[in-house]
């Protein structure tokens, strides 16, 4: 299997402040990973690095074997943790907007979702409650046919109900060419839905394994392992 | 049959007992067709490859078989059913023993426990 994310060595400062410190990290094609960790670990930095929105300060970290540029904006759908669209376009005109943007947007199963979740697509973004905009935000990243899906806490505001269709959506979704890296710290919300975890503190790694190697060898679920190791 | 999972054991161990049960219940029956790993885990809300892994495990211990071209099948080997089933009676009823065990009762204060409540009578 061929990665389609890897870091050598990668080094973000910001100021005097290191939020990464060196981190080699390897992501291949086919699997689900939780990038975990508690706030301020490094976790939304590092996907802002892969999608090219802020450059390293030392090491690198390749996409599909290149640095981010034009080539890996194709491949790679992010779901930022905050609101990024326009909150005057309506939802169908989003839905137009991604279709125009992008070639591997897929309208029509971003349409059949919007309806299967009640989204009315003539309201204006700005008129949705939070949790209505963070499902319209992440149908859209995810009717893409992309080969990697970045998506920065996209659970974080919805409610359990949502939640469990957000999580059937990206299984559902779910392709051998594509992977899939997931940040939150909702860790018993996904852990179900993941191949491998990431365990990232203060800017470094501490931890990977699969989730079934953790259950195995610790007798402990995830979710349990990081409130072990996270333990204020 | 919901699905549901433990915290302290590998998930697609305890997708393999689900299945099983599923079988031995006649949800899945013998010769018929299984869902596709993709549905199921969607069913589940598990991850495909954890999914793929149990059906694997399952393939191994003979209780589902691969036609090449059109997919996944429950065995039609009743008698491995049959004794699938005997296999989880026993697990179930040792399990019981321990539990009761902890408890201070004995393997035969157990039994008797067991007829007295069948009975309906009032273990003091």
């Amino acid at each position: 299997m061929s990665a389609i994310l890897e870091c050598r060595n990668l080094v973000k400062q910001y100021g005097y402040f290191q939020a990464l410190k060196g981190v080699n990290l390897s992501i291949e094609k086919g699997k689900i990973i939780g990038l975990l960790g508690p706030n301020g670990s490094g976790k939304s930095t590092l996907i802002k690095l892969a999608n090219g929105l802020i450059t390293p300060t030392s090491g690198e970290i390749l996409i599909n074997g290149k640095a981010p540029g034009e080539e890996s904006k194709k491949v790679i759908s992010y779901l930022p943790d905050k609101n990024y669209l326009n909150e005057w376009m309506t939802v169908e005109q989003l839905v137009g907007f991604f279709h125009d943007f992008y070639e591997d947007f897929d309208a029509h199963a971003a349409l059949e979702m919007m309806a299967r979740l009640g989204v009315r697509t003539g309201d204006r973004l700005k008129n949705l409650s939070k949790g209505t905009k963070e499902k319209v935000q992440l149908i859209l990243v995810m009717s893409r046919k992309a080969q990697l899906y970045l998506l920065d806490e996209p659970i974080g505001g919805v409610d359990p109900a949502a939640r469990d269709y957000i999580l059937h959506t990206i299984i559902s979704n779910y392709n051998e060419e594509a992977a899939v890296v997931i940040s939150t710290h909702l860790i018993s919300d996904v852990e179900s839905i993941l191949d491998e975890v990431v365990f990232i503190s203060q800017g470094e790694i501490v931890l990977t394994s699969s989730v079934d190697e953790i259950r195995e060898q610790r007798d402990q679920s995830v979710d349990g392992l990081f409130r072990e190791v996270f333990k204020c | 049959m919901s699905w549901v999972f433990q915290n302290d054991r590998p998930i697609y161990a305890q997708l393999m007992e689900q299945i099983k049960r599923r079988i031995i219940s006649g949800i899945y029956a013998p010769g018929e067709k299984m869902p596709s790993v993709r549905d199921l885990a969607a069913e589940a809300s598990v991850n495909p490859n954890t999914m793929q892994r149990a059906f694997a495990q399952l393939e191994q211990e003979g209780l589902l078989y691969t036609q090449r071209t059109s997919g996944r099948y429950v065995t039609e080997d009743e008698g491995r059913i049959l004794q699938m089933k005997e296999n989880l009676a026993k697990e179930l009823t040792e399990s019981y023993f321990a539990a009761m065990e902890q408890l201070g009762y004995s393997r035969i204060q157990a039994v008797k426990m067991i007829a007295a409540t069948e009975k309906g009578e009032k273990e003091s």
